[in-house]
């Protein structure tokens, strides 16, 4: 059967945008359903009080300031280590065969399960270091997990700055570091920027790695250091769903943490964003 | 002002300059002209070192700018492109302020007098033919202004660290002609105060703005002249072909 090219393409068409709005249907669902359960337990005395009653009812506040103070402390350390090692494999060091090898390194860093990097971290950071279960130990473990992330995209936001404007500097009697630091990393960084954003999103979100490192079942108050433990809102969220003291009477409780832990990263994506285009 | 000797050149295995020996005087134009990879811009990147930045590359010979061997150890190559400033193919702004752009080089060059650079920014775009044109948005993008305007930017961000030579790689190949014009005016004028070596596809231009020009093939420097006897009698056969438009 011969086909009309004008029939074919529409036909063709027709199906990409019924893909494409499948996924956007996907998302709407999720957040619609999280939405819908969640929404009813949401209230302020929800995001600053501590859970109450074996995690029945009360709030989540720990679990938030304990997700931030993760969020925060291993971007703070992987995100310099991040980017000077993109900086360094894509500006200066050429193609020569320890970048190549690093560069490989790098990405099996990157699909090395999540829970490895929760065992690693246990034995490095919790153990052999003495860190016990911490603020300091879970940061740096996430901080790993997030590594192969901030260089990969840091190093595709180097690559996209053309060279002419490298070449450019330096005809000027800059040096190189005064090129990278005036002209590329500025030029690079709203691309540098969406990989913090999505490392932001991995770090939140990750349970395994925190579960033998720093996330505690309960403990509903701050921290007030870095080895201290704290609840964290994706560990708070298996916790009450599966092992929790009363599961079905926690289930809308466990809504709202999905809700709450879905909406921090929209606020951080937002943050983000705004940075950007400030730039 | 400026002396090459010997002067051969390697990309790896292949030589892509051949035993070339040249003298440019202080305040002439140069054109360099000559088909497609002949080498003539890898010649004019030697005067500033930006072959440096390629890997895998050798020189032998030597280049002296004002009397100093450039390749020595003992120079330092910010120093020396300070001395010999360059204009490339492409306009190439930074995504600065249109008085950044300028500023740029005196400032990484550690000056940090808020009116001497005022001073030389405004002069410096004067220079360049461009002052005029955007004396009200100097605070604006530089990516705002037109092509033309921008390889004038360029000039100007060139001209404001106070080099002795400006290099010129095909400064009007991405422009129209009416900015292409502006640059051939613009390289008239500066020639009073800078020695200027320019590189070029267009045969026209070599001969409207040049004093001196040379002939490059496959990595020779065939013949190098007044630009006068070179267009009307030059001595080689190749010389003719080539700007007969026989070949190239």
């Amino acid at each position: 059967m011969t086909m009309n090219k004008k029939t074919e393409q529409k036909i063709a068409f027709a199906l990409f945008r019924l893909l494409g709005l499948l996924v956007a249907g996907i998302l709407f669902w999720i957040l619609g359903f999280i939405i819908y359960n969640g929404i009813g337990v949401i209230s302020w005395e929800f995001l600053t009080t501590a859970p109450t009653e074996g995690m029945t009812a009360g709030g989540i506040f720990p679990a938030i300031a304990g997700t931030l103070c993760l969020v925060a402390g291993s971007v703070a350390l992987a995100f310099p280590v991040g980017v000077m090692s993109a900086v360094y494999m894509n500006e200066y060091a050429g193609n020569n065969w320890m970048v190549r090898f690093i560069r490989v390194m790098t990405n099996n860093l990157g699909s090395i399960p999540s829970i490895v990097f929760g065992l690693f971290g246990m034995t490095l950071f919790v153990n052999t270091l003495g860190f016990g279960d911490s603020i300091l130990a879970g940061s740096c473990t996430l901080g790993l997990l997030v590594l192969p992330l901030i260089i990969r995209t840091t190093e595709e936001a180097l690559k996209a700055i053309p060279g002419s404007f490298r070449t450019g500097s330096l005809a000027l009697g800059a040096s190189k570091l005064q090129t990278i630091r005036k002209v590329v990393l500025p030029m690079a960084f709203p691309n540098i920027v969406t990989g913090l954003i999505l490392s932001v999103g991995r770090v939140s979100g990750e349970t395994a790695p925190i579960l033998f490192t720093v996330a505690a079942y309960f403990l509903p108050k701050l921290p007030d250091s870095l080895f201290s433990q704290v609840m964290a809102l994706p560990y708070h969220l298996y916790v009450i769903a599966t092992s929790g003291t009363d599961i079905e009477a926690s289930r809308p409780i466990a809504y709202g943490t999905a809700l709450v832990l879905i909406v921090i990263v929209l606020l951080m994506n937002l943050l983000a964003a705004t940075l950007r285009k400030l730039k | 002002m400026i002396q090459a000797k010997d002067i051969n050149f390697y990309y790896g295995d292949f030589q892509a300059l051949k035993n070339i020996s040249m003298e440019i005087a202080a305040h002439t134009v140069t054109a360099f002209i000559g088909p497609s990879g002949c080498g003539k811009s890898t010649f004019l990147r030697l005067f500033n070192r930006m072959n440096d930045l390629i890997d895998n590359v050798r020189l032998t010979g030597e280049c002296l700018v004002e009397g100093e061997n450039i390749y020595h150890k003992s120079v330092q190559v910010d120093e020396l492109r300070k001395k010999v400033g360059m204009v490339f193919q492409k306009p190439n702004p930074f995504p600065k302020s249109i008085f950044e752009n300028v500023a740029y080089g005196l400032r990484v060059n550690g000056i940090r007098d808020k009116k001497y650079i005022a001073r030389q920014v405004e002069e410096s775009l004067r220079a360049a033919a461009l002052w005029d044109e955007v004396k009200d948005k100097l605070k604006k993008s530089a990516f705002e202004l037109s092509g033309g305007q921008q390889q004038r930017l360029c000039i100007a961000r060139a001209l404001a660290i106070s080099p002795s030579i400006l290099l010129m790689d095909e400064p009007a190949s991405a422009l129209d002609p009416i900015s292409t014009s502006k640059i051939e005016e613009l390289i008239h004028s500066l020639k009073k105060d800078y020695t200027i070596v320019i590189v070029t596809h267009n045969m026209q231009q070599a001969a409207r703005v040049s004093d001196k020009t040379g002939f490059f093939m496959l990595g020779e420097l065939i013949e190098y002249d007044d630009t006068k006897k070179i267009f009307l009698k030059p001595e080689k056969e190749q010389t003719q072909n080539y700007i007969t438009g026989r070949f190239g």
